[in-house]
C-alpha cells in the first residue's frame, strides 16, 4: 500500500506539473491581456502594473515564479479582483461548492445505490420498470437543464422557493441546487449498480449463501452489495470532478457564489491567476479521487492488491 | 446413367447445401441487425432521430419567417405576441430579441447535431487508432502510450476547453476540435483491451506471416474487427458531445452570434423564462428528446453488437 502511494505521487506530481503548462502556455497565448480593457492609462502606469505582476519579465521567468509559488501553496494574486490574492477567492467560494456538492454526492451514492438495488432485486418487474425509466428520464436531463426548468418550476411558476442566493446555506436556499446537481448522477448511479447487482446475484458464491438458507437481505447486504459497488466506485471518481464542474452551472443559475463563478469570470476577463488557480485545484481534486477510487477498491475486492 | 443419376442427387444435394447454407447461414452483422431490430425503443429512437435529421436539415422551409429578421410589431409587447401560436405562424415564439424561435431552434439543432457527430467522429478515429496501436505494437511503445492516456485522464477537461474559448475565442470549428480530441481517452482503452485479444487469432498470424506491413495490419485486419465495440461507443460518445457543446454554449462561451446551438438557447431562454417560458422550453425539449434518442439507440447497438456485455 505504501509503494502504491509512493508510485500514485510519482504521476501525480507531473500530471499537475503538465496541467499548469498547458493552462499556463494557453492563457498567455491569448490575444489581448487582463489588462487590455483598461481605458486611457498612462504608459507609466501600466508598465507599473504589469511589473506588480510580473507581466513585464519573459514568459520562461514568469513561469518558473508561478510553479515556484504554487509548490508553496501560494496562487498569487488576482489580476481582476484587484485586492484578493487567488487563494482568499477560493477560500470564500469553494467551501459553498463543497458543501453543495457534498450534499448532491451524498444523494446520489444513497439514492443512487438504493434504486439500483431495488431495480436488480425486483428485474423485469415493475419496480425495476419504473426505476429505470426514471433512470433513464434523469439521465437525458443533465444540471444545466435541469436548473432553469427548476427555477421555471418551483420558483417563476409556483412560488415556493427562492431563484437563487445563498443566505449561508439555508434549505430552502440549496434544495433546488442539490436537486439540479444530483439527478443525473443518481440516474447513472442506479443504471451502473443495477447492472452489476444483478451480475452478481447470479454468481455461484451467491447461490451458495442461498443454498445455505440465509436471508435474502443478509444475502443482498453482507455478499452482494460488495462486488457490486466495484462498477460504481469507479465511476463516483469521475463523476465527483463532474459535480465539481458541474458547480459552474449552479453557481451560474442559482447564483450560489460557489467556485464555479469565479472560473467562469475569470475566463472572460482573462484573469489569468484566477483561471490557473481554479484549474490546479480541480486537476489535483481530481487525482486525490482517483487515488481514493483505486484504494476503495482494494477493499471491495481482495483480489486486488497493489 | 447410374453414374450420372448419382452424380445428379450429389448436385441436388449440394444444391440443398448451398441453399441452406445461404439461409440458414447468418453474418455477425446480420445476426446483428435481427437483434437491433427486436429493440423496439431503439429502432423507434433511429426513426425519431431520422425525422430529427429532417428537421435540421429541411426545417426552415416550413416558416415564413427566417433566423435574423426581428418580428418589430410583435417585440413591443413580447410576452404576449411573442408567444407561439399557429396564427402568428411563430410556431415556437419568438426569442427574447424578437427573432423567429423556431428558425433559430431549427438553427441550432444543425449546429448541435453537427457537433454531436463530428466531435464524436473526432474522438472515434483517434481513439481507435491509438488503441489499436498500443495494443497492436505492444510493449514499451505501449507502455508509454498508456502512461500518457493515465496523465490525460486527470485533466480536468472541462475547464481546458473552457480556458481554450476564452483564449483563442468563440469558434464552431475550435470546439468540435476542442470537444472530439479530448473525448478519444475512454474509445483508446476499449480499442486497446480488444486489439490486445486480437493480436493473438491466426488471421492476424497469417498477415504478418506473408509480410503486411504492420501499418495495414492494424487499419485492414484490427480496425474492422473492433467496429462493432466502436459503432456502439460512438452512439453513446454523440450525446455525450452535444451535452458538452451545450455546457460550453450555455456558459456563454460557446457558439457566438449570429450562430446558436441548443446550448446557447437554452441559456437565452433561462434568463428569459420569467416573461417568456417558451423560449426556454422548446430548445429544452429538442435537448432532451435527442439525448433520450442517442441513449436508446446506443441500448440497443449494444444488445445488437456487444451482447456478452449485458
Amino acid at each position: 500500500m505504501f509503494s502504491f502511494i509512493i508510485r500514485r505521487l510519482a504521476v501525480a506530481v507531473p500530471t499537475i506539473l503538465a496541467l499548469i503548462t498547458v493552462s499556463f502556455v494557453l492563457m498567455h497565448a491569448a490575444p489581448g491581456g487582463p489588462f487590455t480593457n483598461e481605458r486611457n492609462v498612462p504608459e507609466a502606469v501600466m508598465e507599473n502594473i504589469e511589473a506588480k505582476y510580473n507581466l513585464d519579465k519573459p514568459l520562461w521567468q514568469q513561469y518558473f515564479i508561478y510553479v515556484g509559488n504554487v509548490a508553496q501553496g501560494d496562487l498569487g494574486p488576482s489580476f481582476r479582483y484587484k485586492d484578493f490574492t487567488v487563494n482568499e477567492l477560493i477560500e470564500s467560494s469553494f467551501p459553498r461548492s463543497a458543501y453543495i456538492g457534498a450534499w448532491s454526492f451524498l444523494f446520489v451514492v444513497v439514492f443512487g445505490v438504493g434504486l439500483g438495488i431495488i431495480a436488480a432485486l425486483k428485474q423485469n418487474r415493475w419496480p425495476d420498470y419504473t426505476v429505470m425509466t426514471a433512470a433513464m428520464t434523469g439521465v437525458v436531463f443533465p444540471n444545466f437543464v435541469m436548473a432553469p426548468l427548476l427555477v421555471l418550476l418551483f420558483a417563476v411558476t409556483l412560488r415556493w422557493l427562492p431563484a437563487g442566493g445563498w443566505e449561508g446555506g439555508q434549505v430552502e436556499y440549496i434544495v433546488l441546487p442539490i436537486i439540479a446537481m444530483a439527478t443525473s448522477y443518481i440516474a447513472q448511479v442506479a443504471r451502473i449498480t443495477r447492472s452489476s447487482m444483478i451480475e452478481t446475484m447470479r454468481s455461484p458464491f451467491i447461490r451458495t449463501a442461498r443454498a445455505k438458507g440465509i436471508p435474502r437481505h443478509k444475502i443482498v447486504l453482507r455478499h452482494a452489495l460488495k462486488p457490486s459497488l466495484i462498477p460504481v466506485v469507479s465511476y463516483l471518481g469521475p463523476a465527483f470532478v463532474g459535480i465539481i464542474t458541474g458547480s459552474v452551472i449552479i453557481d451560474q443559475v442559482f447564483s450560489t457564489g460557489g467556485i464555479g463563478q469565479h472560473f467562469v469570470n475569470g475566463a472572460i476577463n482573462r484573469d489569468y491567476s484566477l483561471i490557473l488557480g481554479v484549474t490546479i485545484l480541480v486537476g489535483v481534486l481530481t487525482i486525490i479521487f482517483n487515488a481514493a477510487v483505486d484504494i476503495l477498491y482494494t477493499w471491495l475486492d481482495p483480489r486486488v492488491r497493489y | 446413367m447410374l453414374f450420372s443419376d448419382k452424380h445428379a442427387g450429389m448436385g441436388e444435394l449440394a444444391d440443398a447445401l448451398a441453399d441452406d447454407a445461404y439461409t440458414e447461414g447468418r453474418s455477425l452483422w446480420r445476426d446483428a441487425r435481427r437483434r437491433f431490430m427486436q429493440h423496439r425503443a431503439a429502432v423507434a429512437s433511429l426513426a425519431v432521430l431520422a425525422l430529427l435529421l429532417l428537421f435540421a436539415v429541411f426545417g426552415q422551409y416550413l416558416s415564413p419567417w427566417d433566423n435574423e429578421s426581428i418580428d418589430w410589431a410583435s417585440l413591443p409587447n413580447l410576452d404576449e405576441d411573442g408567444a407561439p401560436g399557429l396564427a402568428s405562424q411563430h410556431y415556437f415564439g419568438l426569442d427574447p430579441i424578437g427573432r423567429d424561435l423556431y428558425q433559430r431552434t431549427v438553427q441550432g439543432s444543425r449546429i448541435s447535431l453537427m457537433v454531436g457527430v463530428l466531435g464524436a467522429l473526432t474522438a472515434v478515429i483517434i481513439g481507435t487508432l491509438y488503441g489499436a496501436i498500443s495494443g497492436y505494437v505492444g510493449g514499451r511503445t505501449d507502455a508509454i502510450m498508456m502512461r500518457t492516456l493515465e496523465v490525460l485522464s486527470a485533466f480536468p477537461f472541462m475547464f481546458l476547453v473552457i480556458v481554450l474559448m476564452a483564449v483563442f475565442g468563440r469558434n464552431v470549428l475550435l470546439i468540435f476540435v476542442a470537444i472530439g480530441a479530448v473525448s478519444w481517452l475512454n474509445m483508446a482503452r476499449i480499442v486497446r483491451g480488444q486489439t490486445l485479444s486480437l493480436k493473438r487469432k491466426e488471421f492476424i498470424e497469417a498477415a504478418m506471416a506473408i509480410g503486411v506491413h504492420p501499418f495495414l495490419i492494424v487499419v485492414r485486419h484490427v480496425v474492422p474487427n473492433v467496429l462493432g465495440v466502436v459503432i456502439v461507443y460512438a452512439t453513446l460518445l454523440v450525446p455525450e458531445m452535444i451535452l458538452f457543446e451545450s455546457f460550453i454554449s450555455f456558459l456563454g462561451l460557446g457558439v457566438s452570434e449570429p450562430y446558436t446551438s441548443w446550448g446557447a438557447l437554452i441559456s437565452e431562454g433561462a434568463d428569459a423564462m420569467w416573461t417568456a417560458p417558451w423560449t426556454l422550453i422548446f430548445p429544452m425539449l429538442m435537448l432532451v428528446l435527442t439525448l433520450f434518442c442517442f441513449n436508446f439507440l446506443g441500448d440497443g447497438l449494444r444488445d445488437a453488437l456487444d451482447p456478452k456485455d449485458r
